[in-house]
């Protein structure tokens, strides 16, 4: 376990290290001026030559890319050219309020879909199963927007029970923050609690059908027993890994959700950056984006190992 | 009831009643973008301009009719060479922090804008020379040669006083936590998410703070910034879409603002800009250019594209401007003529690429061109252009023609200057007369808007009939408010001035 962790902590810096220059290049291969871009409508020259000095841009591609990974190392993901705000700032600004939003999404997703998962896999055929899979195929074919602004108009507008927009920290009021929350957290986890039911399903289906399952309950355990300790457990590893998969995508930031909800998180701060050009914040973002992709793949290998005992001969 | 209840609810009434009075009043404004620094020196966004209005004075403003009129400046006298400004300051003006405002803090702002690196101001004071501090209230700009579109800069973010101790101890991080002296003082931003701002209680014009707060929302997308001033998340929205505001009219819910805007939606062509003009009839011909026009249907294109929220026009000014010339009225859609035109220049189905920008209107307007042109002959080819890329196509003339607005300034100067000016940064037709340049020097050094607009004719006979730019339609600024929103002001440049804005209980 320990030698298999170290292996894998290992790739991590080399992979991060292809992912920086990844980051970097594709960026470079955006079409566009930067500096044109902040330099607002007016296009004074001055400015544009002054945004060119700053952002390195007169400086040849391995030097420009050298500042930004010496910066990295040294804890400074550079500062917004737009708003003047430094990078570390804006990431440990948005990150909790994504990291919130996805946990919460991820609940939802889980509540619903595994459980789904399990009933529609045990009655294979019967209406529950039915139902189940038409509100899968609902969850996966629903554009979030759409579902989004249908909610607002509805909790919002229509009934006036939750407000359409205003983030608010959980430490300032738990209660608001909730109340913000859960609209943009159910519609993210209704997609993925789809997708879930759907893999929890098939995993189930497959291992119910197992000799060892057919054992179990000719050894007269209660069906209880034989479907969540014989079945889930072993379904279980394509499960994580595909939950951490979509907790990594989530972490990346739900665009439109967050555009949607005005949650002030990675997703609409990604955005915004792109089309503005604003360089060190893209970078700034993906990074660490990539950085807790990586991790979350490396807890999910090590939570199938603590539910797969053969993983760990 | 009896008796006793009554006067016991009465008492409760009465103790509850101071507290009514001040509970906190909250003014939440909902922004199509999230604005950029918010420093006067170095901003360049429109939307940034909003919160400025609330945050920063100016030395002058503008009114309704774009007329110049006192703010911390209270009088004002030109010499007559036109190459000094004098101005009377307002007594009795504090910063946020408490500093005073005199004549030498405008000395030190006008030479901050023009000095700070990377500042955008920096071309608007071209001309100013120098600024003296005559006495504290008095202040004198040294201008090296006359320009009588100094007022309207001053009315802008040249004009927008910061506290000189607070920018000195701040550098160049001062946007972070601006230090002006308007009627609400700034808290705390939240990148993407908020910007709130507080009263001023020191504000020279008392009256004109009522709200104890003031948060300003980025919700980028219409539909949505609606369904928050619906749900009561938001008082006031700026940039409604055109298609919801009949609805929201209708329903008489909220109150509307239509504003015609300074500024203008327009095509301009390459005729000089790079080597590709010459190989294209469009930027070689100028018959070619006149069918083009001829074949557009103003009135359709501001109907279709715009909704109807938005005024035809063929100038860099809308027709109801002081500076419209009458003698260049819309040309009428002529299809027979446009023909006649491209027959005449010897083109035979005349082909050119439309860069537009990807956002719905862009795309719009360059599908209605496209159908309109058709029908004289033309074959527009659509090349949807992401912005950040089409400003760069732009500035290199790597194009025949593209799809371009812009927000306009209250000095027509502001319109015109930059993209007929030989080598102006907004030259992308890339035409260059002499004359014209000499022209609009002219005009600038003219303070009698008469003769000025005698010159700007001048100007006109040339720039329009060669067709560098085609101007389309002047949009219309939408706003929708809580109805028991008084004082909103509805000024031409289209920023919502928080000042003087109060909520009816």
């Amino acid at each position: 376990m320990l030698a298999y962790l170290i292996k894998r902590l290992a790739t991590i810096v080399p992979t991060l290290l292809f992912v920086s220059m990844l980051i970097f290049g594709l960026q470079q291969l955006l079409p566009g001026d930067p500096a044109q871009v902040l330099a607002g409508e007016d296009q004074d020259p001055t400015v544009i030559a002054y945004l060119h000095a700053k952002l390195h841009l007169d400086r040849p591609l391995p030097v420009r890319y050298a500042y930004w990974v010496g910066g990295v190392f040294t804890g400074d993901l550079g500062e917004s050219v737009r708003s003047q705000q430094p990078v570390t700032r804006l990431v440990a600004e948005k990150l909790p309020v994504t990291f919130e939003l996805a946990c919460l999404a991820m609940t939802i997703a889980l509540a619903i879909g595994i459980p789904a998962g399990i009933v529609s896999a045990v009655g294979r055929g019967s209406w529950w199963d039915y139902a189940a899979n038409v509100f899968a195929l609902w969850g996966l074919s629903t554009p979030n927007f759409w579902l989004g602004i249908l909610m607002i108009l509805l909790f919002s507008v229509e009934l006036g029970w939750l407000p359409a927009s205003g983030y608010v920290s959980p430490f300032v009021d738990l209660r608001a923050n909730l109340a913000a929350m859960i609209m943009p957290a159910f519609v993210l986890g209704n997609a993925i609690a789809a997708v879930l039911m759907r893999h929890t399903r098939s995993a189930m289906l497959q291992v119910l059908s197992a000799d060892y399952v057919r054992t179990a309950r000719a050894k007269g355990l209660s069906e209880p027993v034989v479907v969540l300790k014989h079945g889930l457990r072993n379904a279980l590893t394509p499960i994580i890994t595909l939950g951490a998969l979509e907790f990594g995508t989530l972490l990346s930031g739900a665009v439109l959700t967050e555009q949607v909800f005005t949650i002030p998180g990675f997703g609409k701060l990604i955005v915004d950056s792109v089309f503005n050009r604003d360089y060190s914040v893209v970078q700034g973002v993906v990074l660490v984006t990539a950085t807790s992709y990586i991790v979350l793949n490396l807890l999910a290998d090590l939570a199938s190992f603590v539910v797969n005992p053969r993983l760990r001969r | 009831m009896t008796f006793a209840r009554l006067l016991r609810n009465a008492a409760v009434l009465a103790c509850l009643l101071p507290l009514l009075a001040h509970a906190e009043t909250t003014l939440r404004v909902g922004l199509a973008e999230d604005p950029d620094v918010l420093d006067p020196s170095l901003a360049r966004s429109f939307v940034g301009r909003i919160v400025f209005a609330a945050l920063c004075d100016k030395l002058v403003d503008i009114d309704e009719q774009l007329h110049i009129v006192p703010q911390l400046a209270t009088s004002w006298e030109w010499s007559a060479d036109g190459k000094t400004l004098t101005m009377k300051l307002r007594s009795g003006v504090v910063f946020h922090d408490g500093e005073k405002f005199d004549a030498a803090a405008v000395k030190y702002n006008i030479e901050r804008h023009k000095t700070l690196p990377g500042s955008s101001r920096r071309g608007e004071l071209a001309p100013v020379a120098s600024v003296d501090a005559v006495d504290a209230t008095t202040v004198r700009f040294n201008l090296s040669q006359p320009f009588s579109p100094l007022l309207a800069q001053l009315a802008d973010r040249a004009g927008m006083m910061v506290s000189p101790k607070a920018a000195q101890a701040a550098g160049d991080q001062f946007g972070s936590k601006p230090v002006c002296s308007g009627p609400y003082k700034f808290v705390e931003r939240i990148a993407q998410d908020r910007m709130v701002l507080e009263r001023f209680p020191q504000y020279w014009n008392k009256d004109a703070a009522r709200f104890d707060k003031v948060v300003y929302l980025p919700i980028t997308d219409a539909t949505v910034r609606l369904a928050n001033l619906r749900s009561g998340q938001l008082d006031f929205i700026e940039r409604v879409s055109p298609s919801d505001i009949k609805k929201i009219e209708a329903e008489k819910k909220f109150k509307v603002a239509r504003i015609t805007e300074i500024g203008y939606q327009g095509v301009t062509i390459n005729i000089a800009k790079s080597d590709l003009a010459q190989k294209n009839p469009l930027g070689r011909d100028e018959r070619v250019r006149e069918a083009f026009e001829l074949a557009l249907d103003r009135q359709g294109l501001a109907q279709v594209v715009a909704e109807g929220e938005a005024t035809p026009g063929n100038q860099w000014v809308s027709p109801s401007n002081f500076y419209y010339d009458q003698d260049i009225p819309i040309p009428k859609r002529d299809i027979a003529k446009a023909r006649a035109l491209l027959k005449e220049a010897g083109v035979v189905d005349p082909t050119f690429t439309l860069m537009a920008p990807t956002t719905s209107e862009g795309q719009k307007l360059a599908q209605v061109i496209q159908a309109m042109e058709r029908e004289a002959g033309f074959d527009v080819k659509i090349q949807s252009t992401e912005f950040a890329t089409s400003l760069t196509l732009a500035n290199q003339g790597r194009f025949e023609a593209y799809v371009l607005g812009w927000s306009g300034r209250a000095d027509p100067d502001g319109n015109l200057y930059s993209f007929y000016g030989c080598k102006q940064p907004l030259n992308d037709h890339g035409t260059c007369h002499p004359e014209v340049d000499k022209l609009l020097d002219q005009s600038r050094a003219l303070r009698d808007p008469v003769e000025r607009k005698k010159v700007y004719a001048q100007i006109a006979a040339i720039v329009l009939k060669e067709r560098g730019i085609v101007y389309l339609y002047h949009r219309n600024w939408l706003w929708a408010y809580n109805p028991k929103l008084t004082g909103v002001r509805q000024l031409p440049d289209g920023l919502f001035r928080i000042s003087g804005v109060s909520m009816a209980p």
